[in-house]
Protein backbone atom coordinates (compact mmCIF):
# COMPACT_ATOMS: atom_id res chain seq x y z
CA UNK A 1 0.00 0.00 0.00
CA UNK A 2 1.36 3.27 -1.18
CA UNK A 3 1.90 6.09 1.50
CA UNK A 4 1.08 9.75 0.16
CA UNK A 5 2.17 12.33 2.84
CA UNK A 6 0.48 15.83 2.70
CA UNK A 7 3.90 17.41 2.50
CA UNK A 8 4.24 15.32 -1.09
CA UNK A 9 1.14 16.97 -2.21
CA UNK A 10 2.45 19.89 -1.77
CA UNK A 11 5.39 19.18 -3.76
CA UNK A 12 3.15 17.56 -6.37
CA UNK A 13 0.96 20.55 -6.94
CA UNK A 14 4.16 22.75 -7.06
CA UNK A 15 5.63 21.23 -9.48
CA UNK A 16 2.30 21.03 -11.77
CA UNK A 17 1.85 24.08 -11.12
CA UNK A 18 -1.69 24.23 -9.14
CA UNK A 19 -2.79 25.57 -6.37
CA UNK A 20 -4.51 23.75 -3.49
CA UNK A 21 -6.40 24.61 -1.13
CA UNK A 22 -6.05 23.39 2.64
CA UNK A 23 -9.68 22.44 2.83
CA UNK A 24 -8.37 20.12 -1.29
CA UNK A 25 -5.70 18.79 0.33
CA UNK A 26 -7.12 15.50 1.78
CA UNK A 27 -9.04 14.82 -1.50
CA UNK A 28 -5.95 15.15 -3.47
CA UNK A 29 -4.01 12.58 -0.78
CA UNK A 30 -6.33 10.09 -0.39
CA UNK A 31 -7.05 10.17 -4.12
CA UNK A 32 -3.39 9.92 -5.00
CA UNK A 33 -2.76 6.91 -2.39
CA UNK A 34 -5.86 5.00 -4.23
CA UNK A 35 -4.52 4.98 -7.29
CA UNK A 36 -0.76 4.73 -6.51
CA UNK A 37 -1.86 1.70 -4.53
CA UNK A 38 -3.34 0.19 -7.33
CA UNK A 39 -1.51 1.04 -10.37
CA UNK A 40 0.95 -1.20 -7.93
CA UNK A 41 -0.38 -4.45 -9.14
CA UNK A 42 2.36 -4.10 -11.96
CA UNK A 43 4.93 -5.09 -9.85
CA UNK A 44 3.42 -8.48 -9.91
CA UNK A 45 4.97 -7.93 -13.88
CA UNK A 46 8.35 -9.41 -14.06
CA UNK A 47 9.31 -6.55 -17.16
CA UNK A 48 13.27 -7.01 -16.40
CA UNK A 49 13.56 -8.43 -20.08
CA UNK A 50 10.76 -5.78 -21.88
CA UNK A 51 11.87 -2.70 -24.12
CA UNK A 52 9.68 0.00 -23.06
CA UNK A 53 6.97 1.06 -25.43
CA UNK A 54 6.86 4.76 -25.69
CA UNK A 55 5.50 4.81 -29.43
CA UNK A 56 3.33 2.24 -31.04
CA UNK A 57 4.21 3.49 -34.35
CA UNK A 58 7.77 2.26 -35.55
CA UNK A 59 8.24 5.15 -37.98
CA UNK A 60 11.58 6.88 -38.16
CA UNK A 61 12.04 10.60 -37.74
CA UNK A 62 9.17 11.95 -39.98
CA UNK A 63 10.82 15.28 -41.81
CA UNK A 64 9.82 17.59 -44.49
CA UNK A 65 11.87 20.27 -46.36
CA UNK A 66 12.83 23.27 -44.31
CA UNK A 67 10.66 25.98 -46.39
CA UNK A 68 9.56 28.96 -45.08
CA UNK A 69 5.07 28.56 -45.14
CA UNK A 70 2.68 30.96 -43.94
CA UNK A 71 1.94 30.94 -40.19
CA UNK A 72 -1.02 32.85 -38.17
CA UNK A 73 -0.72 36.21 -38.68
CA UNK A 74 0.68 38.28 -35.29
CA UNK A 75 -3.02 39.89 -34.60
CA UNK A 76 -4.88 36.03 -35.15
CA UNK A 77 -2.15 34.70 -32.40
CA UNK A 78 -2.71 37.23 -29.82
CA UNK A 79 -6.77 37.41 -30.32
CA UNK A 80 -7.18 34.76 -27.17
CA UNK A 81 -4.61 36.00 -24.75
CA UNK A 82 -6.04 37.60 -21.52
CA UNK A 83 -4.00 40.42 -21.87
CA UNK A 84 -1.13 41.88 -24.60
CA UNK A 85 0.68 45.22 -25.24
CA UNK A 86 2.30 46.60 -28.51
CA UNK A 87 1.66 43.22 -30.18
CA UNK A 88 3.03 41.01 -27.76
CA UNK A 89 1.71 38.84 -24.96
CA UNK A 90 1.36 40.63 -21.45
CA UNK A 91 2.43 38.77 -17.77
CA UNK A 92 2.79 40.72 -14.57
CA UNK A 93 6.28 41.81 -13.17
CA UNK A 94 8.57 38.67 -13.22
CA UNK A 95 11.33 40.09 -10.91
CA UNK A 96 9.83 42.40 -8.82
CA UNK A 97 6.97 41.38 -6.99
CA UNK A 98 5.93 44.45 -5.20
CA UNK A 99 3.09 45.62 -8.07
CA UNK A 100 1.65 43.14 -10.15
CA UNK A 101 -1.05 44.16 -12.50
CA UNK A 102 -4.39 42.34 -13.94
CA UNK B 1 -34.27 5.89 -30.61
CA UNK B 2 -34.40 6.54 -34.32
CA UNK B 3 -36.00 3.15 -35.40
CA UNK B 4 -37.06 5.32 -38.69
CA UNK B 5 -33.74 6.73 -39.54
CA UNK B 6 -32.84 6.12 -43.17
CA UNK B 7 -28.67 5.54 -43.96
CA UNK B 8 -26.40 8.51 -45.54
CA UNK B 9 -26.61 6.59 -48.65
CA UNK B 10 -30.41 6.55 -48.81
CA UNK B 11 -30.84 10.19 -47.63
CA UNK B 12 -27.67 11.28 -50.33
CA UNK B 13 -30.00 9.20 -53.29
CA UNK B 14 -32.91 11.60 -51.82
CA UNK B 15 -30.67 14.86 -52.33
CA UNK B 16 -29.75 14.10 -55.31
CA UNK B 17 -33.24 13.17 -57.03
CA UNK B 18 -35.20 16.36 -55.68
CA UNK B 19 -36.81 14.84 -52.71
CA UNK B 20 -35.37 16.94 -50.13
CA UNK B 21 -33.07 19.29 -49.38
CA UNK B 22 -29.98 20.06 -47.61
CA UNK B 23 -31.36 22.90 -46.60
CA UNK B 24 -34.28 21.46 -45.32
CA UNK B 25 -32.84 18.63 -43.68
CA UNK B 26 -29.95 21.27 -41.78
CA UNK B 27 -33.29 23.12 -40.53
CA UNK B 28 -34.72 19.99 -39.02
CA UNK B 29 -32.18 18.96 -37.60
CA UNK B 30 -31.55 22.44 -36.20
CA UNK B 31 -35.35 22.16 -34.62
CA UNK B 32 -34.67 19.08 -32.92
CA UNK B 33 -31.33 20.20 -31.43
CA UNK B 34 -33.17 23.55 -29.97
CA UNK B 35 -36.09 21.13 -28.68
CA UNK B 36 -34.13 18.49 -26.82
CA UNK B 37 -33.01 18.73 -23.09
CA UNK B 38 -30.43 16.31 -23.28
CA UNK B 39 -27.58 18.89 -23.13
CA UNK B 40 -25.60 17.40 -25.99
CA UNK B 41 -24.27 20.85 -27.68
CA UNK B 42 -21.84 23.60 -25.91
CA UNK B 43 -22.56 25.28 -28.60
CA UNK B 44 -25.01 25.45 -31.98
CA UNK B 45 -24.32 26.38 -35.19
CA UNK B 46 -27.36 26.95 -36.74
CA UNK B 47 -26.65 30.21 -39.54
CA UNK B 48 -23.43 28.51 -40.26
CA UNK B 49 -24.80 25.30 -40.69
CA UNK B 50 -27.85 26.78 -43.22
CA UNK B 51 -25.36 28.44 -44.97
CA UNK B 52 -23.66 25.47 -45.63
CA UNK B 53 -26.53 23.87 -46.45
CA UNK B 54 -27.72 26.46 -49.05
CA UNK B 55 -24.16 26.32 -50.52
CA UNK B 56 -24.97 22.63 -50.53
CA UNK B 57 -28.03 22.45 -52.53
CA UNK B 58 -26.34 24.59 -55.25
CA UNK B 59 -23.75 22.78 -55.89
CA UNK B 60 -26.23 19.64 -55.90
CA UNK B 61 -27.49 21.26 -58.71
CA UNK B 62 -24.61 21.61 -60.85
CA UNK B 63 -23.16 18.01 -59.94
CA UNK B 64 -19.90 19.43 -58.07
CA UNK B 65 -21.38 17.97 -54.70
CA UNK B 66 -19.03 16.45 -52.07
CA UNK B 67 -19.40 13.00 -51.18
CA UNK B 68 -20.96 13.91 -47.65
CA UNK B 69 -23.08 16.15 -49.57
CA UNK B 70 -25.97 17.12 -46.58
CA UNK B 71 -24.83 14.81 -43.94
CA UNK B 72 -25.39 16.36 -40.64
CA UNK B 73 -22.69 16.46 -38.64
CA UNK B 74 -22.44 16.54 -34.60
CA UNK B 75 -17.75 17.86 -33.81
CA UNK B 76 -16.67 17.17 -30.28
CA UNK B 77 -16.24 20.20 -28.64
CA UNK B 78 -12.14 19.17 -29.08
CA UNK B 79 -11.87 19.71 -32.26
CA UNK B 80 -10.64 23.41 -33.34
CA UNK B 81 -12.71 25.29 -35.46
CA UNK B 82 -11.73 28.37 -37.50
CA UNK B 83 -13.67 31.53 -35.78
CA UNK B 84 -15.91 29.36 -33.39
CA UNK B 85 -15.70 29.10 -29.52
CA UNK B 86 -13.84 25.81 -28.65
CA UNK B 87 -14.04 25.09 -25.00
CA UNK B 88 -12.91 21.16 -24.55
CA UNK B 89 -15.58 21.21 -22.13
CA UNK B 90 -13.31 23.55 -19.48
CA UNK B 91 -13.59 26.39 -17.63
CA UNK B 92 -9.90 27.44 -18.64
CA UNK B 93 -11.41 27.52 -22.56
CA UNK B 94 -14.53 29.56 -21.98
CA UNK B 95 -13.97 32.57 -24.33
CA UNK B 96 -11.29 30.72 -26.76
CA UNK B 97 -11.94 30.97 -30.20
CA UNK B 98 -9.44 28.46 -32.22
CA UNK B 99 -8.07 30.48 -35.03
CA UNK B 100 -7.90 27.72 -37.73
CA UNK B 101 -9.62 24.31 -38.58
CA UNK B 102 -8.79 21.20 -37.76
CA UNK B 103 -7.81 18.80 -40.15
CA UNK B 104 -10.85 17.04 -39.75
CA UNK B 105 -12.84 19.55 -39.94
CA UNK B 106 -11.47 21.06 -43.22
CA UNK B 107 -12.12 17.47 -44.87
CA UNK B 108 -15.64 17.14 -43.22
CA UNK B 109 -16.15 20.55 -44.97
CA UNK B 110 -14.57 19.77 -48.28
CA UNK B 111 -16.82 16.95 -48.66
CA UNK B 112 -19.58 19.08 -48.13
CA UNK B 113 -20.95 18.04 -44.96
CA UNK B 114 -23.06 20.05 -42.75
CA UNK B 115 -21.79 20.78 -39.50
CA UNK B 116 -24.19 21.38 -37.19
CA UNK B 117 -22.76 22.18 -33.30
CA UNK B 118 -19.93 21.46 -31.21
CA UNK B 119 -21.27 18.76 -29.09
CA UNK B 120 -20.27 18.76 -24.69
CA UNK B 121 -17.97 16.46 -23.15
CA UNK B 122 -15.66 15.45 -20.34
CA UNK B 123 -13.14 18.21 -19.70
CA UNK B 124 -10.17 17.56 -21.91
CA UNK B 125 -11.26 13.96 -22.33
CA UNK B 126 -10.90 12.82 -19.20
CA UNK B 127 -13.85 11.03 -17.89
CA UNK B 128 -16.28 8.19 -18.33
CA UNK B 129 -19.74 9.64 -18.13
CA UNK B 130 -19.86 13.35 -19.29
CA UNK B 131 -20.20 14.31 -15.82
CA UNK B 132 -16.64 16.14 -15.58
CA UNK B 133 -18.42 19.23 -18.21
CA UNK B 134 -18.00 22.66 -17.16
CA UNK B 135 -20.83 23.24 -19.16
CA UNK B 136 -23.50 20.44 -17.63
CA UNK B 137 -23.65 16.85 -17.49
CA UNK B 138 -25.12 15.06 -20.63
CA UNK B 139 -28.37 12.79 -20.48
CA UNK B 140 -28.72 9.24 -21.72
CA UNK B 141 -31.39 9.52 -24.64
CA UNK B 142 -32.54 6.14 -23.39
CA UNK B 143 -33.21 7.55 -20.01
CA UNK B 144 -32.72 11.25 -18.80
CA UNK B 145 -31.37 9.93 -15.11
CA UNK B 146 -28.51 8.01 -16.97
CA UNK B 147 -25.13 9.18 -17.91
CA UNK B 148 -24.63 8.15 -21.79
CA UNK B 149 -21.36 7.60 -21.02
CA UNK B 150 -17.88 9.42 -21.78
CA UNK B 151 -15.78 11.41 -22.65
CA UNK B 152 -17.85 12.06 -26.16
CA UNK B 153 -21.01 11.59 -24.08
CA UNK B 154 -22.98 14.64 -26.05
CA UNK B 155 -21.63 13.58 -29.56
CA UNK B 156 -22.84 10.09 -28.56
CA UNK B 157 -26.29 10.90 -27.07
CA UNK B 158 -26.64 13.58 -30.16
CA UNK B 159 -26.82 10.57 -32.53
CA UNK B 160 -28.66 8.68 -30.75
CA UNK B 161 -31.35 11.11 -29.86
CA UNK B 162 -31.27 12.18 -34.00
CA UNK B 163 -29.78 14.84 -33.15
CA UNK B 164 -27.20 14.52 -35.57
CA UNK B 165 -26.47 12.04 -38.81
CA UNK B 166 -22.90 11.40 -37.42
CA UNK B 167 -20.71 12.62 -35.49
CA UNK B 168 -16.75 12.79 -34.60
CA UNK B 169 -15.11 12.67 -30.74
CA UNK B 170 -11.95 11.37 -29.64
CA UNK B 171 -11.09 7.82 -28.28
CA UNK B 172 -8.18 7.95 -26.25
CA UNK B 173 -9.11 4.98 -23.68
CA UNK B 174 -12.83 3.81 -25.03
CA UNK B 175 -14.20 7.57 -25.17
CA UNK B 176 -15.99 7.12 -28.24
CA UNK B 177 -16.86 2.87 -28.01
CA UNK B 178 -17.78 3.11 -24.57
CA UNK B 179 -20.50 6.06 -25.13
CA UNK B 180 -21.81 4.39 -27.96
CA UNK B 181 -22.08 1.50 -26.31
CA UNK B 182 -24.61 3.35 -23.63
CA UNK B 183 -26.58 4.87 -25.89
CA UNK B 184 -26.97 2.25 -28.49
CA UNK B 185 -25.05 3.46 -31.68
CA UNK B 186 -21.84 2.36 -33.71
CA UNK B 187 -18.66 4.22 -32.26
CA UNK B 188 -15.16 3.30 -34.04
CA UNK B 189 -12.07 3.52 -32.57
CA UNK B 190 -9.64 4.02 -36.04
CA UNK B 191 -6.02 2.84 -35.78
CA UNK B 192 -3.82 5.30 -34.15
CA UNK B 193 -2.77 7.48 -37.17
CA UNK B 194 -5.19 6.49 -39.43
CA UNK B 195 -6.59 9.85 -39.45
CA UNK B 196 -4.89 13.32 -38.46
CA UNK B 197 -5.03 15.02 -35.31
CA UNK B 198 -4.29 18.17 -36.26
CA UNK B 199 -6.41 20.78 -34.43
CA UNK B 200 -7.59 17.90 -31.76
CA UNK B 201 -6.83 19.65 -28.51
CA UNK B 202 -4.28 17.33 -26.83
CA UNK B 203 -4.82 14.75 -23.86
CA UNK B 204 -2.77 12.16 -24.43
CA UNK B 205 -0.43 12.13 -27.53
CA UNK B 206 0.77 8.34 -27.91
CA UNK B 207 -3.04 7.41 -27.51
CA UNK B 208 -5.82 9.94 -28.96
CA UNK B 209 -7.57 9.22 -31.70
CA UNK B 210 -10.32 10.50 -33.93
CA UNK B 211 -13.24 8.98 -33.67
CA UNK B 212 -16.50 8.48 -35.34
CA UNK B 213 -20.26 8.16 -34.13
CA UNK B 214 -23.23 6.60 -36.71
CA UNK B 215 -26.53 4.96 -36.38
CA UNK B 216 -25.51 2.51 -39.11
CA UNK B 217 -22.34 1.22 -40.15
CA UNK B 218 -22.70 2.15 -43.47
CA UNK B 219 -22.08 6.14 -42.52
CA UNK B 220 -19.36 5.27 -40.28
CA UNK B 221 -17.73 3.56 -43.65
CA UNK B 222 -18.78 6.98 -45.58
CA UNK B 223 -17.34 9.04 -42.60
CA UNK B 224 -13.93 6.84 -42.42
CA UNK B 225 -13.83 7.12 -46.41
CA UNK B 226 -13.35 10.39 -45.72
CA UNK B 227 -11.15 11.46 -43.15
CA UNK B 228 -8.17 9.08 -43.50
CA UNK B 229 -5.24 9.68 -44.81
CA UNK B 230 -1.51 11.31 -43.76
CA UNK B 231 -1.64 14.83 -43.10
CA UNK B 232 1.72 16.67 -43.36
CA UNK B 233 0.74 18.76 -39.97
CA UNK B 234 0.70 15.35 -37.86
CA UNK B 235 3.62 13.40 -37.84
CA UNK B 236 1.78 10.47 -36.92
CA UNK B 237 -1.16 10.34 -39.48
CA UNK B 238 -0.05 7.53 -41.59
CA UNK B 239 0.63 6.99 -45.27
CA UNK B 240 -0.60 3.26 -45.09
CA UNK B 241 -2.69 3.20 -48.27
CA UNK B 242 -6.81 4.23 -47.77
CA UNK B 243 -8.91 0.87 -49.18
CA UNK B 244 -12.81 1.12 -49.93
CA UNK B 245 -14.23 0.44 -46.96
CA UNK B 246 -17.58 -0.60 -48.72
CA UNK B 247 -15.57 -2.77 -51.23
CA UNK B 248 -15.82 -5.66 -48.92
CA UNK B 249 -19.08 -4.69 -46.27
CA UNK B 250 -21.83 -7.03 -47.50
CA UNK B 251 -19.42 -10.54 -48.04
CA UNK B 252 -20.35 -11.82 -44.72
CA UNK B 253 -18.50 -13.74 -41.94
CA UNK B 254 -18.01 -17.23 -43.52
CA UNK B 255 -14.92 -19.02 -42.06
CA UNK B 256 -13.81 -15.57 -40.11
CA UNK B 257 -11.99 -16.61 -37.11
CA UNK B 258 -12.96 -15.31 -34.39
CA UNK B 259 -11.33 -14.88 -31.12
CA UNK B 260 -13.37 -14.68 -27.88
CA UNK B 261 -10.75 -13.86 -24.94
CA UNK B 262 -11.48 -15.58 -21.38
CA UNK B 263 -10.72 -12.76 -19.61
CA UNK B 264 -13.40 -10.60 -21.30
CA UNK B 265 -16.05 -12.94 -19.47
CA UNK B 266 -15.46 -13.02 -15.67
CA UNK B 267 -16.87 -11.52 -13.09
CA UNK B 268 -18.10 -7.51 -12.88
CA UNK B 269 -20.01 -8.49 -16.19
CA UNK B 270 -23.58 -7.46 -16.38
CA UNK B 271 -24.87 -11.16 -16.69
CA UNK B 272 -27.39 -9.34 -19.80
CA UNK B 273 -24.02 -8.13 -21.54
CA UNK B 274 -22.58 -11.51 -20.81
CA UNK B 275 -26.07 -13.30 -22.57
CA UNK B 276 -26.81 -11.03 -25.52
CA UNK B 277 -22.82 -10.92 -26.68
CA UNK B 278 -22.45 -15.04 -26.59
CA UNK B 279 -25.80 -15.22 -28.53
CA UNK B 280 -24.09 -12.65 -31.27
CA UNK B 281 -21.32 -15.08 -31.22
CA UNK B 282 -23.17 -18.07 -31.68
CA UNK B 283 -25.29 -16.56 -34.54
CA UNK B 284 -22.05 -16.30 -35.72
CA UNK B 285 -20.63 -19.52 -35.63
CA UNK B 286 -24.25 -20.85 -36.82
CA UNK B 287 -23.09 -18.63 -40.01
CA UNK B 288 -19.72 -20.11 -40.78
CA UNK B 289 -17.50 -18.03 -38.48
CA UNK B 290 -15.18 -20.05 -36.64
CA UNK B 291 -14.83 -19.29 -32.65
CA UNK B 292 -11.33 -19.83 -30.92
CA UNK B 293 -11.17 -19.49 -27.62
CA UNK B 294 -7.87 -17.10 -26.83
CA UNK B 295 -6.27 -15.96 -23.36
CA UNK B 296 -5.39 -12.01 -23.28
CA UNK B 297 -3.93 -12.41 -19.62
CA UNK B 298 -2.39 -8.76 -19.84
CA UNK B 299 -6.48 -7.51 -19.42
CA UNK B 300 -6.37 -7.38 -15.90
CA UNK B 301 -3.39 -5.02 -16.29
CA UNK B 302 -4.86 -2.40 -18.72
CA UNK B 303 -5.95 0.09 -16.47
CA UNK B 304 -2.87 0.26 -14.38
CA UNK B 305 -1.31 0.44 -17.49
CA UNK B 306 -3.37 2.91 -18.87
CA UNK B 307 -3.56 5.52 -16.21
CA UNK B 308 0.15 5.58 -15.38
CA UNK B 309 0.18 6.76 -19.28
CA UNK B 310 -2.23 9.16 -20.10
CA UNK B 311 -1.89 11.29 -16.90
CA UNK B 312 1.98 11.00 -17.27
CA UNK B 313 1.03 12.36 -20.78
CA UNK B 314 -1.44 14.91 -19.81
CA UNK B 315 0.19 16.64 -17.36
CA UNK B 316 2.92 17.32 -19.72
CA UNK B 317 0.22 18.42 -22.57
CA UNK B 318 -1.79 20.65 -20.08
CA UNK B 319 1.16 22.70 -19.07
CA UNK B 320 0.12 25.20 -21.95
CA UNK B 321 -2.70 26.35 -19.92
CA UNK B 322 -0.63 29.08 -18.45
CA UNK B 323 -2.73 31.70 -18.45
CA UNK B 324 -0.42 33.39 -21.08
CA UNK B 325 -1.18 32.59 -24.87
CA UNK B 326 -4.55 31.66 -24.43
CA UNK B 327 -7.28 30.55 -21.84
CA UNK B 328 -8.69 31.86 -18.48
CA UNK B 329 -6.43 34.15 -16.07
CA UNK B 330 -7.67 34.84 -12.36
CA UNK B 331 -7.98 38.07 -11.03
CA UNK B 332 -6.25 39.73 -8.70
CA UNK B 333 -2.52 38.32 -9.32
CA UNK B 334 0.49 39.62 -7.65
CA UNK B 335 2.99 38.01 -9.54
CA UNK B 336 3.46 35.24 -12.27
CA UNK B 337 4.07 32.59 -9.83
CA UNK B 338 0.54 33.32 -8.56
CA UNK B 339 -1.03 33.89 -12.09
CA UNK B 340 -0.57 30.27 -13.02
CA UNK B 341 -1.21 28.65 -9.79
CA UNK B 342 -4.40 30.46 -9.35
CA UNK B 343 -6.03 30.74 -13.19
CA UNK B 344 -5.01 26.83 -13.48
CA UNK B 345 -6.61 26.19 -9.83
CA UNK B 346 -9.46 28.32 -10.66
CA UNK B 347 -9.74 26.94 -14.61
CA UNK B 348 -9.47 23.54 -14.36
CA UNK B 349 -11.98 21.19 -12.76
CA UNK B 350 -11.25 18.09 -10.00
CA UNK B 351 -11.01 15.23 -12.41
CA UNK B 352 -8.22 16.90 -14.68
CA UNK B 353 -6.44 18.41 -11.53
CA UNK B 354 -6.28 14.98 -10.16
CA UNK B 355 -4.62 13.59 -13.33
CA UNK B 356 -2.09 16.57 -13.84
CA UNK B 357 -1.32 15.29 -10.09
CA UNK B 358 -0.84 12.25 -11.32
CA UNK B 359 0.73 12.35 -13.91
CA UNK B 360 3.31 15.33 -12.45
CA UNK B 361 3.64 12.20 -9.87
CA UNK B 362 4.54 9.51 -11.85
CA UNK B 363 6.52 11.77 -13.67
CA UNK B 364 8.53 13.30 -10.84
CA UNK B 365 12.50 12.45 -9.47
CA UNK B 366 12.35 8.94 -7.65
CA UNK B 367 9.27 7.65 -9.65
CA UNK B 368 9.59 7.82 -13.16
CA UNK B 369 11.07 4.65 -13.29
CA UNK B 370 8.80 2.98 -11.30
CA UNK B 371 5.78 4.34 -12.91
CA UNK B 372 6.51 6.07 -16.22
CA UNK B 373 8.89 3.01 -17.52
CA UNK B 374 7.35 0.41 -15.30
CA UNK B 375 4.35 1.19 -17.55
CA UNK B 376 5.50 1.39 -21.07
CA UNK B 377 7.14 -1.91 -20.48
CA UNK B 378 3.34 -3.56 -19.48
CA UNK B 379 2.59 -1.58 -22.60
CA UNK B 380 5.08 -3.75 -24.51
CA UNK B 381 3.58 -7.36 -22.84
CA UNK B 382 -0.52 -5.98 -24.05
CA UNK B 383 1.38 -5.52 -27.63
CA UNK B 384 2.51 -8.55 -27.70
CA UNK B 385 -0.49 -10.38 -26.06
CA UNK B 386 -2.87 -8.84 -29.12
CA UNK B 387 0.42 -10.08 -31.30
CA UNK B 388 -0.33 -13.61 -30.29
CA UNK B 389 -3.55 -13.83 -30.30
CA UNK B 390 -3.81 -12.61 -34.07
CA UNK B 391 -1.91 -15.38 -34.87
CA UNK B 392 -4.85 -17.54 -34.31
CA UNK B 393 -7.70 -15.11 -35.49
CA UNK B 394 -9.50 -12.59 -37.79
CA UNK B 395 -10.98 -10.05 -34.73
CA UNK B 396 -11.43 -10.39 -31.36
CA UNK B 397 -14.98 -10.19 -29.96
CA UNK B 398 -16.34 -9.10 -26.39
CA UNK B 399 -18.37 -6.97 -24.83
CA UNK B 400 -17.61 -3.04 -24.33
CA UNK B 401 -18.49 -2.55 -21.18
CA UNK B 402 -19.05 -4.06 -18.06
CA UNK B 403 -22.47 -2.49 -17.28
CA UNK B 404 -24.59 -0.60 -19.06
CA UNK B 405 -25.30 3.00 -18.59
CA UNK B 406 -25.25 3.93 -15.10
CA UNK B 407 -27.34 6.89 -12.98
CA UNK B 408 -26.12 10.36 -13.09
CA UNK B 409 -23.91 11.25 -9.49
CA UNK B 410 -23.49 7.27 -8.72
CA UNK B 411 -20.01 7.57 -9.31
CA UNK B 412 -18.53 11.12 -9.73
CA UNK B 413 -17.59 11.09 -6.23
CA UNK B 414 -15.26 7.40 -6.57
CA UNK B 415 -12.63 7.94 -9.57
CA UNK B 416 -11.27 4.56 -9.37
CA UNK B 417 -14.74 3.14 -9.97
CA UNK B 418 -15.46 5.30 -12.67
CA UNK B 419 -11.78 3.98 -13.93
CA UNK B 420 -12.32 0.63 -13.62
CA UNK B 421 -15.49 0.59 -16.33
CA UNK B 422 -13.00 1.22 -18.82
CA UNK B 423 -11.38 -2.59 -18.73
CA UNK B 424 -12.67 -3.74 -22.50
CA UNK B 425 -11.59 -0.61 -23.73
CA UNK B 426 -8.04 0.40 -22.74
CA UNK B 427 -5.98 -2.07 -23.75
CA UNK B 428 -6.89 -1.86 -27.98
CA UNK B 429 -5.52 2.12 -27.48
CA UNK B 430 -2.24 0.66 -25.57
CA UNK B 431 -1.87 -1.21 -28.67
CA UNK B 432 -2.80 1.41 -31.32
CA UNK B 433 -5.32 -1.33 -32.53
CA UNK B 434 -8.62 -0.06 -34.26
CA UNK B 435 -11.91 -1.55 -32.22
CA UNK B 436 -15.42 -0.64 -33.04
CA UNK B 437 -18.61 -0.92 -30.37
CA UNK B 438 -22.06 -1.59 -32.28
CA UNK B 439 -25.17 -2.09 -30.58
CA UNK B 440 -26.69 -5.53 -29.66
CA UNK B 441 -30.05 -4.69 -27.60
CA UNK B 442 -31.02 -3.78 -24.49
CA UNK B 443 -30.93 -5.59 -21.28
CA UNK B 444 -34.10 -5.71 -18.65
CA UNK B 445 -33.96 -1.82 -17.92
CA UNK B 446 -34.17 -1.18 -21.58
CA UNK B 447 -30.80 0.13 -21.49
CA UNK B 448 -28.47 -0.57 -24.85
CA UNK B 449 -25.60 -3.33 -24.60
CA UNK B 450 -22.68 -2.88 -26.92
CA UNK B 451 -20.74 -5.39 -28.50
CA UNK B 452 -17.08 -5.12 -29.49
CA UNK B 453 -15.11 -5.86 -32.26
CA UNK B 454 -10.85 -5.50 -32.30
CA UNK B 455 -8.74 -5.79 -35.50
CA UNK B 456 -4.63 -5.76 -36.07
CA UNK B 457 -3.70 -2.07 -37.28
CA UNK B 458 -4.91 -0.99 -40.69
CA UNK B 459 -8.03 -3.51 -40.68
CA UNK B 460 -11.25 -0.57 -40.23
CA UNK B 461 -12.29 -2.84 -43.23
CA UNK B 462 -12.33 -6.11 -41.99
CA UNK B 463 -14.11 -3.77 -38.62
CA UNK B 464 -16.46 -2.83 -40.68
CA UNK B 465 -17.39 -6.27 -42.47
CA UNK B 466 -18.54 -7.22 -39.57
CA UNK B 467 -20.00 -5.16 -37.80
CA UNK B 468 -22.63 -4.80 -40.65
CA UNK B 469 -23.27 -8.99 -40.88
CA UNK B 470 -24.15 -8.39 -36.77
CA UNK B 471 -26.08 -4.91 -37.75
CA UNK B 472 -27.82 -6.02 -40.48
CA UNK B 473 -28.79 -10.47 -39.42
CA UNK B 474 -29.60 -8.82 -36.10
CA UNK B 475 -28.89 -11.55 -34.38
Amino acid sequence: MAKISDQDVEKIAQLAKLKITESEKESYRSHLEEIVSYVEKLNELDTDDVDPTFSVQQRKQVLRPDETKPSLPREDALKNAPSQANGFFRVPKIISQDRGES
Amino acid sequence: MAESRQTYQQIQSRLNNGETTSEKLALQYIEKINKSDLNAFITVLDERALDKAREVDRKIQSGSAGPLAGMVVAVKDIFSMNKVRTTCGSKILSSYIAPYDAHVVSLLEKADAVIVGKTNMDEFGMGSSTENSAYGSVKNPHDPDRIPGGSSGGSAAAVAADLAMTALGSDTGGSVRQPAALCGIAGLRPTYGRISRYGLIAFASSLDTVGLFSQFVSDCADLLQVLAGEDGNDSTSSPVAVPDYHENIEQGIKGLRVGVPEEYFRGGLDSSIRESVQNVLQAMEKEGAVLQPIKLPMTDYGIATYYLICTAEASSNLARYDAVKYGFRASDIQDLDQMYLDSRHDGFGDEVKRRIMLGTYVLSAGYYDAYYIKAQKCRTLIQQDFKKAFEDCDVIIGPTTPTTAFKLGEKVDDPMSMYLSDIYTVTAPLAGLPAISIPIGKDDSNLPIGIQITSDAFQEDLLFRVANWIETSNP
